[in-house]
C-alpha cells in the first residue's frame, strides 16, 4: 500500500541552525533516502523551498484568486514529503519514524487512496 | 431429540455464546480481514449452531466447529452478493482458498487472535476514545447502549466514533497483529493506557451524580487479567494490581447516601481483603521483575495502604520513598502533587504546602480542583482559616461532580462555623 508521509517542521530553526547542523542533517536525509530506495519502500519524495515561497490559488465563481504564502499560517511548515510503498501502517510508521525531521517537527503520514478499476 | 435435549443444547449454546462469542469473533476477524464480516458471520455461526448441534449432536470441540462454520456462511455470502457485484466473487474465492485445517483452531490459536485483537484495538493510531469505544465493544462484548450510557455521552455519537474507528483501521491498513518485540513497549503502553481510562471511568465518574460507576471497573479489571494471562509483561500485572487495589476500597469509599468519605475516614473493615491479598501478590510479583515502571509503583503505593490496618498506622515513610522513585519515572506534575500530599503526612503540613504552592506558582494545575483542595486542607491542618475557605472555593468552582462538590461545601461549611466562633 501507499503512504504519503508529509514532513512538517518549524522552519524559522532551519535560518537559525550553525553550518555543520545543516549538513549533519543532510547527511542524514541523504542516508535515510538510500536506505529506503535500497528496501525498494521509496517511490518518491522531494524537498520543498520555504512556505514564503508558496502561493495559494482558489479558483471561486470561475475567477482564479491567487494570494501570497502556504493555504495556513502553521506553527510547523510543510517542507517536504516521501511517497513509500509498505505493507501496513505500522510498517509507514516505522518509515516515518526514521524521517530526520520526526524528532524536531511530525510527519503526517497518510494512505493513498486506491480507487477500483471500472 | 427429546424437548428437554434440545433445551439442554440450547442452554449450552447460550452459555457458550456467553463464555467464548469474542474468542470466536477475535478468530474470524483474523480469517475474514474485517470487524464487520466476522460479526455477522459469528452470528451466523452459532445460528447454524442452534439449527444443527440438536439434530447432530454437540461438537467435540466446539470452538473450532463455530469459527469453520463462521467462514463457510461468510463465503456463502460473499457468493450471494457477487451476483451484484463481481469483487465478491473473487473475494470468496480467496476466503476459500486459504481454508485453515480446523485443527488449526487450537486454544493457543485462539489465544493469540484475542491478543492481537486487543492490540487493533488499542492501537495508538486511533484516538484515545476511538480505542477505548472499540476495545469496549469487540473485546469485551459490551453494546453500544451500554458504552454511551457508561460514558454519558449519546449513543448515536458512540456509534459514529466506532464506525470511525473501524473505518480508520480499514483505510490505513492497520494491520491485525501483535506488535513485535521491539514494538511491544509502546504499543503495551497504549493498551494499558486503555485499560486505565475505563478502569478511571467506573472509578470516579468525571461528573453527574454518582462517584463510583461500577460496570467499568468490573469491566477492566477483567480485561486486565485476560491480558495478564495472555502477555504477563510487569507493568499489565502491576496495572491489574492497582485496579484490583483501588476497587478492593470501593464499599468503603462513599457512605449509604453517596457521600465522599475519603482515605483517612474509610471504614476499612469494608475492604475487600481478597481482592487485596490478590492486588499485594500481583504487586511482588511486578516488582520482583526488575523491569516495572509506572503502574507498579502507583500499585505499590496502593498496596503500602492496603497494607495498614488504621490510617494512623500508614506507612508515610515508604510512600513518600515510592512517590520519589515514582516522579523520576513518570515527572508529571499530579505525580508532584501527590507526593507533597504523602509528604506533608510524613514531615508535616508546613513543607507540604511549600510544595503545593511551588507547583501551583509553575502554573500546571491551575485548573485542577484537587490540588486546590489540597492546599486547602493543608492550610486547614496549619490552622490557617481564610486560606483553606479560598482554596475549597476555587476547587469547587472547579469541579462538577455532585458528591465531591458537597464534600467541599460540608469542608466550608465547617471552617466557616470554626471562624463564626472564635477560639479563647
Amino acid at each position: 500500500m501507499k503512504y504519503l508521509c508529509l514532513i512538517y517542521d518549524d522552519e524559522s530553526r532551519r535560518g537559525t541552525m550553525p553550518k555543520e547542523q545543516l549538513d549533519k542533517m543532510m547527511g542524514e536525509y541523504g542516508a535515510f533516502t538510500e536506505g529506503i530506495r535500497k528496501s525498494g519502500q521509496y517511490i518518491g519524495g522531494e524537498a520543498l523551498q520555504p512556505s514564503q515561497t508558496a502561493t495559494t490559488v482558489r479558483v471561486r465563481q470561475g475567477k482564479i484568486s491567487t494570494t501570497d504564502g502556504p493555504f495556513a499560517e502553521t506553527k510547523e511548515q510543510l517542507g517536504g514529503f516521501y511517497l513509500i510503498n509498505a505493507t501496513d501502517l505500522n510498517e509507514a510508521i516505522q518509515v516515518a519514524s526514521r524521517i530526520p525531521s520526526a524528532r524536531s517537527g511530525s510527519i503526517e503520514v497518510r494512505p493513498i487512496r486506491v480507487f477500483d478499476a471500472q | 431429540m427429546s424437548a428437554e435435549a434440545d433445551t439442554g443444547v440450547r442452554e449450552l449454546i447460550e452459555a457458550l455464546y456467553r463464555s467464548d462469542s469474542r474468542r470466536v469473533l477475535a478468530t474470524l476477524i483474523r480469517l475474514l480481514g474485517g470487524f464487520d464480516a466476522a460479526e455477522e458471520a459469528m452470528h451466523d455461526a452459532f445460528t447454524a449452531a442452534l439449527d444443527s448441534w440438536p439434530s447432530d449432536g454437540v461438537p467435540e470441540n466446539p470452538r473450532a466447529w463455530l469459527i469453520s462454520a463462521g467462514r463457510f456462511k461468510a463465503i456463502d455470502r460473499l457468493r450471494r452478493g457477487a451476483r451484484f457485484d463481481a469483487a465478491l466473487a473473487a473475494a470468496a474465492e480467496r476466503l476459500e482458498a486459504s481454508a485453515p485445517p480446523v485443527s488449526d483452531f487450537t486454544d493457543d490459536t485462539l489465544e493469540d487472535d484475542r491478543l492481537r485483537l486487543i492490540f487493533t484495538c488499542c492501537h495508538p493510531a486511533l484516538s484515545a476514545d476511538a480505542r477505548i469505544a472499540l476495545t469496549l465493544r469487540e473485546v469485551c462484548g459490551l453494546g453500544t447502549e451500554q458504552i454511551a450510557h457508561a460514558f454519558l455521552i449519546p449513543a448515536p455519537t458512540l456509534a459514529q466514533r466506532i464506525v470511525r474507528a473501524k473505518g480508520k483501521i480499514r483505510d490505513a491498513q492497520i494491520p491485525y497483529q501483535v506488535p513485535s518485540r521491539a514494538e511491544l513497549p509502546e504499543r503495551l503502553e497504549a493498551v494499558l493506557h486503555v485499560l486505565y481510562l475505563v478502569f478511571n471511568e467506573g472509578y470516579s465518574a468525571s461528573s453527574g451524580e454518582t462517584v463510583v460507576r461500577h460496570d467499568l471497573s468490573a469491566e477492566a479489571i477483567r480485561l486486565g487479567r485476560l491480558l495478564v494471562e495472555l502477555l504477563p509483561e510487569p507493568e499489565a500485572i502491576g496495572l491489574l494490581a492497582l485496579m484490583l487495589l483501588h476497587d478492593a476500597r470501593r464499599p468503603a469509599r462513599t457512605s449509604l447516601a453517596g457521600e465522599l468519605i475519603l482515605l483517612d475516614e474509610q471504614d476499612r473493615s469494608l475492604w475487600n481483603r481478597e481482592q487485596i491479598h490478590e492486588g499485594l501478590a500481583l504487586v511482588e510479583q511486578a516488582l520482583a521483575s526488575r523491569r516495572f515502571g509506572p503502574y507498579t509503583l502507583q500499585a505499590a503505593i496502593a498496596a503500602v495502604h492496603a497494607e495498614a490496618s488504621t490510617a494512623a498506622a500508614t506507612d508515610w515513610r515508604q510512600i513518600v520513598g515510592l512517590y520519589d522513585v515514582l516522579l523520576r519515572v513518570e515527572a508529571s506534575p499530579v505525580v508532584a502533587l501527590n507526593r507533597a500530599a504523602a509528604l506533608a503526612m510524613r514531615d508535616g503540613p508546613e513543607i507540604g504546602l511549600a510544595l503545593v504552592d511551588a507547583i501551583l506558582a509553575r502554573g500546571e494545575l491551575a485548573d485542577y480542583h484537587l490540588a486546590h483542595s489540597a492546599r486547602a486542607d493543608l492550610c486547614r491542618r496549619l490552622g490557617r482559616p481564610q486560606e483553606a475557605i479560598a482554596a475549597y472555593e476555587r476547587s469547587l468552582a472547579l469541579t462538577t461532580q455532585a458528591p465531591e462538590r458537597r464534600f467541599i461545601e460540608r469542608r466550608l461549611a465547617e471552617l466557616r462555623a470554626d471562624l463564626g466562633n472564635p477560639r479563647n
